[in-house]
């Protein structure tokens, strides 16, 4: 191969052409990132006037401080890790007792079933008819807005499943099955521990739709206690928008507060996410794959 | 002879509802096991559908889905004629189209050129990068574009400054909305998205590269004539999902990115529906529109696909 591509004056432009591509690909991904890490480490006065260009200008922790004592900030963050992980513990719940039963092709009914799930991936009520039923069922307003409206995702069960028919060899379980172990047994003794890697993903998956999720908290949360850390970043972030793009000005202490501590929590938001994915990447791209080839 | 049959037939049938009662008997747990994903379903998928109706008639809340009086079409003429339609239609449809048009090639190319280097630590470490973005949140995302694309003292206006340029106002002018969005998500979503297609391209035969190799073909001519072929199918389904969404311009960062100085651009279908509906509360107007969207959108879906299984034999059902 080596030889080959020293033959070819082609080959050899082609490999540092495309090289240098990717680099500068890669530089615009992550330029953003570090810009905004170095200017929540910069002196407030510095990133307002545009002196921050790369690495940090006059380091200080000062955003930080501010941030962490900010009442709205922290009741945030506790309500997004509740739903976060009551969300993601019920959708992972959810998923494995909806994707099980139709791996398996002893279970009668699985077409059915197959076609009244897939059905409501092209069909659904729509915003107002699901706000109605929501409202009805006394949910506006409720911890539990967060988490049982989506508490399962028919995709996911499909790749889930896929995972379970492709992954498991039916013999463990036709063998398990003459040991007099149930249907349950066989899932929790032999199907799930078989099935760390899916399960990762979808921990990932859900994970971090919650935790960027702020369309469902926007329509039916009323009670600003019950707030996830999106909506208060919102109003951090995007209140005073307005005022910032037209050039008017606000109070001049509340828009050096607002400036001062907008990156440090753009990172504070974003780290916890930022820091568990690489982690999970050999999972996810194996997710990702299961779902085409199943697509 | 027929008689014959007609018998086995029936002993069959017989014993294979024997088994199928067998198998339900052995596997009830299994049912009880799925029943709260049913139930999940009827509730949060199924009534709503149910609750579409609300599009033909004047929702009354006391009177409930059911019992509000029928009006037949009123709420679509209504839309139909109002001075929204067409601006609405040519925001979504031009948000969408150029999305598509961006977005769908450049994740292909994404995914090629990565697929050229040979080097694994380099491709890691450039896969690594490149998906990070995608976990950014919506808000985070619009508020990051806000403060860097401010004119004021935003990093990309202080380039512009540099270059003796007038700053411009990026999140405030109705002609760059559709630019900015489209760019930004280009900028969160290309590496994640090529991620699909890097596994159609780890599912090629390398035989088939040898054996060009050794009939003298050419890079470009082994990545016409093997490479495109082997990701053609992964790219015309995602071609089709795409065209079926056409319609659905996503609602929240549309919504981040509004403003009262770019709404003539900025407003979609999706915005109007929250506007109209839930902060209007015009219960039957806005699921009409929402549910002339999701008709257009089925109609979409249903031709890219009928046109795709006649011309390229790729299809989703």
């Amino acid at each position: 191969m080596n030889a080959r591509l020293k033959n070819s004056k082609g080959d050899i432009i082609f490999v540092i052409m495309n090289t240098m591509f990717l680099i500068i690909v890669t530089i615009i991904v992550l330029y953003p990132l570090i810009f905004v890490l170095s200017a929540s480490f910069s002196d407030p006065m510095m990133v307002m006037t545009g002196k921050v260009r790369f690495f940090p200008k006059e380091p200080t922790l000062q955003a930080y401080k501010i941030v962490f004592r900010n009442e709205d900030i922290l009741t945030g963050y506790k309500n997004t890790f509740l739903y976060t992980i009551t969300g993601t513990l019920v959708n992972l719940i959810m998923t494995i007792a909806g994707a099980y039963p139709l791996s398996r092709k002893d279970f009668y009914g699985r077409n059915v079933l197959t076609l009244f799930f897939t059905i409501t991936m092209f069909f659904s009520g729509g915003l107002i008819p699901t706000y109605l039923v929501i409202r009805q069922l006394g949910l506006y307003n409720n911890f539990w807005v967060m988490i049982l409206p989506g508490a399962v995702s028919v995709w996911n069960m499909f790749i889930m499943r896929a995972f379970f028919q492709n992954s498991i060899p039916v013999e463990l379980e036709e063998a398990a099955f003459i040991d007099g172990c149930n249907n349950i047994g066989i899932l929790f003794k032999i199907v799930l521990p078989l099935s760390v890697p899916i399960i990762a993903v979808m921990v990932m998956y859900y994970g971090v739709g919650h935790w960027n999720a702020y369309f469902t908290a926007l329509i039916y949360l009323k009670d600003r206690r019950k707030f996830p850390l999106q909506l208060i970043l919102r109003e951090i972030l995007l209140q005073n928008q307005m005022a910032e793009m037209t050039g008017g000005e606000t109070l001049v202490s509340q828009q050096l507060f607002a400036e001062s501590i907008k990156y440090a929590v753009i990172v504070v938001a974003s780290v916890p996410v930022l820091l568990l994915y690489p982690f999970l990447q050999k999972y996810f791209v194996k997710g990702v794959m299961v779902g085409a080839i199943k697509g | 002879m027929a008689e014959v049959s007609l018998d086995n037939k029936i002993k069959k049938q017989k014993k294979s509802t024997k088994v199928k009662k067998a198998a339900i008997r052995r596997n009830w747990d299994l049912y009880v096991l799925i029943t709260p994903v049913v139930i999940y379903f009827l509730i949060f998928k199924y009534w709503p559908m149910y609750g579409v109706q609300i599009a033909f008639k004047d929702f009354i809340a006391n009177k409930g889905i059911w019992g509000s009086p029928w009006r037949g079409f009123k709420h679509f003429r209504r839309f139909f004629r109002s001075y929204h339609f067409w601006p609405l239609i040519r925001n979504t449809v031009g948000i969408s189209v150029y999305q598509l048009a961006v977005g769908f090639p450049i994740p292909i190319i994404f995914a090629l050129m990565l697929n050229e280097v040979k080097n694994e630590k380099f491709k890691k470490s450039v896969q690594t990068i490149t998906y990070a973005p995608h976990f950014l949140s919506t808000v985070v995302l619009v508020g990051m574009m806000t403060a860097m694309l401010s004119p004021k003292n935003g990093i990309v206006n202080e380039f512009i400054k540099l270059l003796g340029k007038e700053p411009i106002y990026f999140m405030a002018e109705a002609n760059w909305f559709k630019t900015v969005y489209v760019w930004s998500g280009i900028w969160q979503n290309t590496g994640w998205n090529s991620i699909i297609y890097m596994a159609a391209l780890a599912g090629i035969d390398p035989q088939l590269y040898e054996a060009a190799i050794v009939d003298g073909a050419s890079k470009w001519q082994r990545m016409w004539n093997i490479t495109i072929p082997g990701i053609l199918p992964t790219a015309i389904t995602l071609l089709i999902l795409n065209t079926g969404r056409i319609m659905n311009v996503g609602f929240e960062k549309v919504f981040l990115m509004q403003n009262g100085l770019n709404l003539t651009s900025s407003e979609v279908i999706s915005t109007y529906v929250y506007k109209a509906g839930l902060i209007g509360a015009e219960y039957s107007f806005s699921a009409a529109v929402g549910l002339f969207n999701s008709i257009i959108n089925f109609i979409l879906l249903i031709t890219v696909n009928k046109i795709s299984r006649k011309t390229t034999e790729t299809s989703l059902w």
